[in-house]
């Protein structure tokens, strides 16, 4: 456990120091507030403002995900930092995991500091916090279901690049899986919707600020099945 | 303290170590010497939990590694080849992050980084971050963070790569002192900086053991070696009948030579190094001057201790006299 909280530590700590944190954060914020001009303002109503807002929001979120988490255990493979953490008597759990939440911290941060834009659409109209909250709540599940697959996909390989391509191939797959639905027959079609990343899960619920077990369930599930997808090939890789 | 039993690594289906075998007691310094490509990084690598092996078995302070890895790896600090750094910490943050990784209390925390920095002699630049250090800092820092939390086993690969004159005498000095508290395990292809820090040498040639012993034991088991440093001048009367190189050879085919180097030409002479299990000089001087060429210097030699290492990896290289 003080291992991972130590791991947590320095990979949050080296999000907050680079440069390249911090640009990360600042394109989210710039493309937030763009998506927000672009989309947001067009809507007269303050429910539909919002959930344009986090429409918009969902796409940055996914893909600042995927560039926060592609390099986290791959750079350290190749910087060959990773010998550190691989000769010492840490669990592949602690290291996954470690990481994985010092992205969600500096995510949740970037999406922390953008919580002005729904302010100020409730200063100015009828949104219950409570819509705003589920929102939230729902960018930060999609934002970790894509930390974990791009942690996933970082541990595949020891090239940055690589690893960055199949996080982004899996996000987008999951994403498309609903256009599958259209040409499918049931049951295949429900299971098809159901494994969706965003379209029912985001777009049908968190969007709109209604709030559903599954959906919940779902963004866990998912972020869990990466993480041990994880785990499991780098104590695979570990040894190797 | 360490029990290795016909331990093999194969990449894919080439062999690269193995099977090897050996022992190392508890508070000895032991030298992995061998050629680039000769199995040292595999060997010390499998040592440190980094690496599993594809058959045999490894254990440390009785501990077997492949089924309790982790009761290793508390027992052992690694420096490999490329100290795993994260250059935006500082030098004292970061041994304080691998102090967090092998488990340190807390009570003995802050004793034992001021040890370790002390040791490396790092306190002056403890508070700067590591990419802003020289490349023999860096070194010291991987140091550092292989000893700060005492194992009984400190495992260094190729520790003076890359470092200048001054800085290699320094990580010398820093060995020794290692050396009253831990069990060392170095490696180099540099016979004279294992033969300087080391109390034994293990070679390594091709994945296998060729020797081991100390410095003087090593060369004790070879055969004693004579090197003869030959100057040949070719005659004009005798450039028409084949290339020089090959007459000076043939001219040397009769004697009983364990090895030679090729004839190679400066400013006009032919020089050759041949080995000898004995005084052969004036056999030597004999056939050259009999095949009609001109002898015009010849030295002879005990072969150095490198020599004696260049034969057990490679017996074909012809051996240099060693210079006095």
């Amino acid at each position: 456990m003080r291992a991972m909280l130590s791991i947590f530590r320095r990979e949050f700590a080296a999000y907050t120091r680079s440069v390249m944190g911090w640009v990360v954060a600042g394109i989210a914020m710039l493309a937030m507030g763009v998506v927000f001009q672009a989309f947001s303002t067009k809507s007269s109503l303050a429910s539909e403002m919002i959930s344009q807002f986090f429409w918009g929001a969902s796409g940055v979120v996914m893909i600042i995900s995927v560039i926060l988490s592609f390099r986290v255990i791959a750079e350290d493979r190749q910087s060959g930092a990773m010998v550190l953490l691989s000769t010492s008597p840490v669990r592949e759990v602690s290291i996954v995991v470690g990481k994985f939440l010092a992205a969600l911290a500096f995510l949740t941060l970037i999406l922390a500091l953008s919580a002005y834009i729904p302010l100020l659409i409730k200063g100015q109209g009828k949104v219950t916090g409570a819509q705003i909250f589920v929102g939230y709540l729902g960018l930060w599940l999609l934002g970790a279901a894509c930390l974990a697959i791009g942690v996933f996909a970082s541990c595949l390989t020891r090239e940055m690049i690589i690893a960055a391509v199949v996080a982004a191939i899996l996000v987008c797959g999951l994403v498309l899986l609903f256009q599958l639905t259209r040409v499918t027959d049931p049951p295949l079609r429900s299971i098809l919707a159901e494994l969706d990343l965003w379209w029912i899960h985001f777009q049908q619920g968190f969007m709109r600020g209604v709030f559903n077990l599954k959906d919940l369930i779902y963004y866990v599930a998912v972020t869990y099945f990466f993480l041990l997808l994880a785990v499991k090939t780098l104590e695979a890789k570990r040894w190797q | 303290m360490i029990e290795v039993s016909n331990l093999t690594k194969y990449y894919g289906g080439r062999r690269a170590l193995g099977p090897i075998s050996f022992e190392i007691d508890k508070g000895e310094t032991v030298g992995f010497l061998g050629l680039n490509g000769a199995g040292k990084t595999t060997a010390l690598r499998i040592l440190a939990c980094d690496l599993r092996p594809t058959a045999g078995s490894v254990k440390v302070a009785g501990v077997d590694a492949l089924v309790e890895p982790h009761e290793v790896r508390k027992r052992i600090g690694f420096l490999p080849e490329n100290p795993p750094l994260y250059m935006e910490m500082g030098v004292a943050e970061y041994i304080d992050f691998a102090c967090d990784l092998r488990g340190v209390h807390a009570g003995e925390r802050k004793q034992k980084i001021g040890a370790a920095l002390a040791l490396t002699d790092l306190l002056a630049v403890a508070g700067q971050p590591i990419g802003t250090l020289s490349h023999g800092f860096r070194q010291r820092v991987g140091v550092a963070q292989a000893i700060v939390h005492r194992p009984s086993l400190v495992i260094l690969d190729e520790p003076t790569r890359g470092l200048d004159p001054r800085q290699i005498v320094e990580m010398r000095k820093l060995i020794h002192e290692l050396k009253d508290k831990h069990t060392v395990l170095l490696s180099s292809h540099v016979l004279s900086e294992v033969s300087q820090t080391c109390d034994r040498l293990l070679v390594l040639g091709g994945g296998q053991i060729l020797g081991t012993g100390t410095e003087a034991e090593l060369a004790a088991s070879q055969e004693p070696t004579l090197s003869i440093r030959i100057t040949v001048g070719v005659p004009d009367a005798k450039r028409g009948g084949g290339s020089a190189g090959d007459q000076i050879l043939a001219a040397l085919a009769s004697l009983e030579l364990i090895g030679k180097s090729q004839p190679m030409e400066h400013d006009g002479a032919w020089e050759l190094s041949v080995a000898t299990r004995k005084d052969l000089r004036a056999d030597v001087s004999r056939a050259i001057v009999t095949a009609g060429l001109d002898l015009l210097r010849l030295d002879a030699g005990q072969v150095g201790l490198e020599n004696t290492f260049l034969r057990m990896v490679d017996p074909t290289a012809a051996p240099r006299a060693k210079d006095n």
